[in-house]
């Protein structure tokens, strides 16, 4: 416990001003294009040569702007043996830090690529020779080191109660969140009102939104197809009204049914999270496609011909609702069990029959649930991408036509900018409602009392409506899995049925030459590049997503819930949004990332985030504050507290934030098409691309694969880290404080 | 004994807090001097909750200055003071053994593990918790969680003990145990202590002195017996163990009591330096005495509309021209049943004007 002013001052922002001068003055200042980890850079030139030179020796090779970036750095060193609440530390700190934060930003946009990039510039100051690239090492310290100068300088005027580590975190996230969430989505918003002349009009915009492209109504006239927004939009709310009505039979029955096989209903849930987006659309093609076993089966018997009707809206649709059941179904136990049985004892008590209180208490009281469902199954239908991509046929959704936009002939990113608009207006519009209206009619039965009582049984149609319609859905579920099992063991599924392992040695095969083990099959390229991905991306969003969560829950700071919005923001938005505002936002400078590694992972990262942020909360919750609270008056700071008391309880959270990033991560695809590239494949495009040239066998043989790798990477990471068993104490909360009657305790001797 | 303690006083100058709109604290001004064991008494909502956590750290006042052992803390966060606290919920940390959660504050302000672990000990047997080191929270009862809650807050050797609610979570019968006991570590070691609780009972029974609080303000500063026998007004009468309020008027006065008319009867009580007329009089329920018919020559008439029987006592709800009265009486074998017309005398003491 330090109060004595000087040493600590000194060690609070020193590190991060030397930081700063190592960025600006030491490291190359430009991104390298060998790559973040290649360090040929430091014989091939340095420090003179003008790709790998430090900010000061580029403003000697005419980047003069850059010299304005040395004040925040030389500011900061006359205020190092002031104390903190001396009013000049924090005011030369925040100067400083926002100065150069901003400067070396703006500077970054303005000056680009091919100079000036904005017309202004070049009226105001004349045409410019040089140019600059993407942001690298020097300017990333620097622009990090601005930040925390800028953060702890705030934290010096009393923010958050003047503690440093939890302004430079919020600081930190806002930063990233704007970085990899705000400027992609802003650059779309952007680039949707270029026209073909690179020159901004609202009627480039206005054209191409309200295109019939989009909006045509065609289909209900005529034989032409309707525009690809209502097909989303049709789409959408048939997947979303499937998913609800199935999953709501799905929780009757494992709630309220004696049904025997009940518990294992539940492992269904976990099936949607280990499976790739386009795995079901590819079983239902081995099964009902042209060639499929069923097709087959059923023209053979009913000697009709073999149809294409999988491919298009029902196939889509049948795939999408057999994905996203089991999210709904997730969804609706909780609510189902929501339902306190004592207001349906009480209604059958006031003599209401099991219908009449199943339609006029359970029923009502689930509502706010079924809408979430709804919802949940309406967001994901409209960003899926693998299921239409296969299954689509002629019927346009808005997440392929995109794809198709960036990467087919007509490379026309103002048009999928425009498509990713209207993708983004729906899925954010379900994500408002979601919020606003749900967030008002919670109708929240569950109560701090433990209750008894069981839940009322359901009548007996009702009973065999949800047994009825949910065993031969579990059993079509079953067989679809079945047949991705199966499915690579089989030299051509439906033509011929003789068993074989040539997909699994194509793409697996491991050889012993020379120089010891290689890894000859073609699928291990894109294979370890998932894996080591995935692995790379999985802590970092864990570790961003709790980091955040206990920003929410634990501090109280201004603009808290714009905070909140706007890490949850990304849960909306569709995959393929965020790869084509990917693409956009960090193709040029100051943020050069495609191509690389690290954009997929910074991808991910963001993508992912909300549920980390999520299950923090929701664990975060439950850990009573006064521990922390106890922490930091027993002399721990609040990163201490963090580590020694909050992260340690916060283990199961942890664990689950660690598998679902990394399963995630590799089951991924959407967002993932755009932004692969030659050196960093991923599995999922890759079998997209398998699957494209009709090379079910291995495509199927792969995603088996992937579901194997993921099912043991569950086990093992539970088993790693696993849970252990803290036998809490009961911690009974007294917040409603009894006042005893006062004269009933103790007799007073006073008596006259 | 191995502490070395420096307790330390702690000033409140002009403290208000603002929560937006609401104000939890209102220009409070109080002294708390070495040594002593302060009670904050209130009902819920009052503010003596945020009055210790300000003191702790937790919660920074918006205007006001707040001084612990005579320098001023008031921008100091919680890490930074050399206060200690033990949570009404113990907020025991659940991962780590009774040894760890007590070094953990030594271990965190840089002590080596071995050392930390020694004076955790020392700690422990402090509080007659010797040899439990190894032990999670949870094998622990109630009572043994509190008082490692207590070692861990002492080992610190803070100028300031604060205690919140300590007590609220046990048992009737341990509450009384733990609290003498509390008391009794407190004198021994010389601690400054503050103790918030909405028991009066228990505030009575532990305080040096008691700062009652009620609406943001301090309603009456001072030992527990001036509180009793001198309330400041009907709150603290009322408060500090119930009160029946009557109207009756000052007649005259002599140079330490006044000559009291409550309806028909007349009393000599302390003026207070109340000036003649109107005023109002706490009776305590035991200090009103009933008797049977209406026998008494001078007694006000009334009748007893309920009568309870509470084992060593009988509690009384009577009607009478002074209004509702709420009494308490001893005298089990004597018992009054309802509806019976009774006459009312007040007893020498248990009586005090209080401002109208």
């Amino acid at each position: 416990m330090g109060t004595e002013g000087g040493n600590i001052v000194r060690t609070s922002f020193f590190p991060w001003l030397v930081m700063g001068w190592i960025g600006f003055a030491i490291l190359p200042w430009y991104v390298i294009e060998d790559g973040f980890w290649a360090f040929e850079w430091v014989s091939d030139g340095y420090p003179f040569d003008s790709d790998y030179a430090s900010a000061l020796v580029q403003m000697t090779l005419g980047k003069e702007w850059l010299l304005p970036l040395i004040f925040p750095l030389l500011a900061p060193l006359f205020i190092l043996k002031r104390i903190k609440s001396d009013p000049v530390y924090a005011q030369t700190l925040i100067i400083s830090g926002g100065f150069g934060l901003s400067y070396l930003l703006g500077q970054g946009f303005i000056v680009g690529i091919g100079g000036w990039e904005f017309g202004v510039f070049e009226s105001a100051f004349g045409a410019i020779e040089t140019h600059q690239y993407g942001m690298g090492y020097g300017a990333l310290l620097t622009a990090g080191s601005c930040l925390i100068l800028l953060t702890t300088g705030l934290a010096a005027t009393g923010c958050l109660r003047g503690d440093v580590f939890v302004t430079s975190a919020i600081g930190i996230v806002v930063a990233l969140v704007a970085t990899f969430v705000f400027l992609p989505v802003g650059k779309i918003l952007f680039s949707a009102f270029v026209d073909e002349n690179g020159l901004y009009a609202l009627s480039a915009f206005s054209d191409n939104f309200f295109s019939q492209k989009i909006w045509g109504l065609g289909c209900l006239t005529s034989t032409v197809s309707c525009g690809v927004g209502l097909n989303s939009l049709f789409l959408a709310i048939m997947t979303g009204t499937a998913t609800t009505l199935l999953g709501l039979a799905f929780a009757l029955v494992a709630t309220r049914t004696d049904f025997r096989w009940k518990k294992s209903l539940r492992v269904l849930t976990i099936l949607p999270i280990i499976t790739p987006p386009f795995v079901i659309g590819l079983a239902l093609i081995l099964l009902l496609g042209r060639a499929g076993s069923i097709t087959q089966f059923v023209s053979e018997i009913l000697n009709i011909e073999p149809g294409r009707w999988l491919y298009g809206l029902p196939g889509v649709w049948l795939a999408q609702t057999l994905s996203f059941t089991p999210i709904a179904f997730l969804v609706l136990i909780g609510v189902v069990e929501g339902v306190s049985p004592s207001m349906e004892e009480a209604s059958q008590t006031l003599g209401a029959s099991r219908w009449q209180t199943f339609k006029n208490v359970s029923l009502p009281l689930m509502r706010p649930g079924l809408a979430n469902a709804f919802l949940i199954g309406f967001i994901e239908s409209m960003a899926d991408f693998g299921n239409p991509m296969v299954l689509g046929g002629n019927y346009d959704v808005l997440s392929t036509e995109i794809f198709f936009a960036i990467v087919g002939a007509q490379n026309d990113q103002s048009r999928a900018a425009v498509l990713a608009i209207v993708l983004l207006t729906f899925t954010l519009s379900a994500f408002f409602a979601q919020r606003i209206w749900l967030g008002k009619k919670s109708y929240t039965t569950v109560v701090g009392k433990a209750e008894s009582g069981a839940h009322a049984g359901m009548n007996p149609l009702l009973r065999w409506v949800c047994l009825g319609v949910t065993i031969p859905w579990a059993a079509f579920t079953i067989v679809i899995y079945a047949t991705v099992l199966f499915g690579g063991f089989v030299v051509n599924w439906g033509r011929d049925n003789s068993f074989t392992l040539m997909h699994y040695a194509e793409g697996f095969s491991v050889g012993w030459g020379e120089s010891g083990l290689s890894w000859d099959g073609t699928a291990w390229d894109s294979f370890w590049t998932t894996i080591t991905i995935s692995a790379i991306a999985a802590p970092l969003t864990a570790g961003l997503g709790l980091l955040t969560s206990y920003l929410l829950v634990r501090q109280r700071f201004k603009g808290k819930s714009l905070f909140e919005f706007g890490t949850m923001l990304s849960f909306a938005i569709p995959g393929t949004v965020i790869g084509v505002s990917y693409i956009l936002a960090f193709n040029v400078p100051p943020f050069e990332l495609t191509g690389t590694a690290a954009i997929l992972v910074l991808c991910f990262m963001f993508r992912n985030m909300p549920v980390g942020v999520r299950g923090g909360i929701a664990a975060m919750s439950q850990l009573d504050k006064s521990l922390d609270e106890a922490s930091l008056t027993l002399g721990a700071n609040s990163l201490t507290t963090l580590r020694r008391v909050i992260l340690p309880l916060l283990r199961p959270a942890i664990v689950a934030a660690l598998v679902y990033s990394f399963v995630r991560a590799i089951t991924s695809v959407s967002a993932v098409i755009f932004l692969v590239s030659a050196d960093h494949n991923m599995a999922t495009s890759y079998i997209i691309g398998l699957v494209e040239n009709g090379e079910y066998g291995i495509a199927i043989a792969y995603s088996s694969v992937l579901i194997v790798v993921m099912l043991l990477a569950i086990i093992l990471v539970q088993k790693v880290i696993g849970e252990r068993k803290l036998r809490r104490h009961n911690r009974v909360e007294n917040t409603s404080h009894q006042s005893t009657p006062l004269t009933s305790s103790s007799p007073r001797e006073k008596q006259a | 004994m191995s502490l070395h303690l420096k307790p330390g006083s702690v000033v409140f100058e002009n403290v208000t807090k603002k929560y937006g709109a609401v104000t939890a604290i209102n220009d409070v001004s109080f002294t708390i001097e070495p040594g002593n064991l302060v009670t904050l008494l209130g009902p819920s909502g009052c503010g003596k909750t945020t009055t210790l956590r300000m003191i702790a750290g937790l919660e920074h006042p918006t205007s006001g200055r707040i001084l612990i052992g005579g320098k001023d803390v008031t921008s100091l966060p919680a890490t930074d003071r050399d206060v200690s606290m033990v949570f009404q919920s113990y907020a025991l940390f659940p991962h780590m053994t009774v040894g760890e959660n007590v070094a953990y504050g030594l271990s965190v302000s840089g002590l080596s593990k071995k050392e930390a672990a020694e004076r955790a000990k020392e700690g422990l047997s402090l509080v007659g918790l010797e040899g439990y080191e190894t032990r999670l929270p949870s094998e622990l009862s109630g009572g043994q969680q509190q008082r490692v809650a207590v070692a861990r807050a002492l080992v610190l050797e803070p100028e300031v003990l604060l205690l919140d609610e300590p007590l609220s979570n046990l048992d009737a019968k341990l509450r009384r145990k733990v609290r003498e006991e509390i008391r009794d570590l407190q004198q021994k070691l010389g601690l400054t202590a503050v103790y918030v609780t909405h028991d009066q009972e228990e505030a009575l029974a532990v305080s040096d002195r008691i700062i009652v609080m009620n609406r943001s303000v301090i309603a009456q500063e001072g030992t527990p017996r001036e509180l009793y026998e001198t309330p400041a007004s009907s709150f603290i009468a009322d408060f500090i163990g119930d009160a029946n309020l009557v109207e009756g008027e000052i007649l005259g006065q002599d140079d330490t009591n006044a000559n009291v008319r409550i309806d028909t009867l007349q009393c000599k009580l302390p003026h207070r330096g109340f000036s003649n007329g109107p005023t109002k009089i706490a009776i305590r329920p035991d200090s009103i005495l009933l008797e049977h018919g209406h026998t008494g020559m001078s007694g006000i008439k009334g009748n007893v509309t309920h009568a309870s029987y509470l084992g060593n006592q009988i509690h009384y709800s009577v009607d009478s021209s002074l209004g509702e009265l709420f009494v308490v009486d001893y005298r089990i074998d004597d018992a009054i049943t309802a509806g019976t017309d009774i006459s009312i005398t007040f007893a020498t003491k248990g009586m005090s004007l209080i401002a109208s």
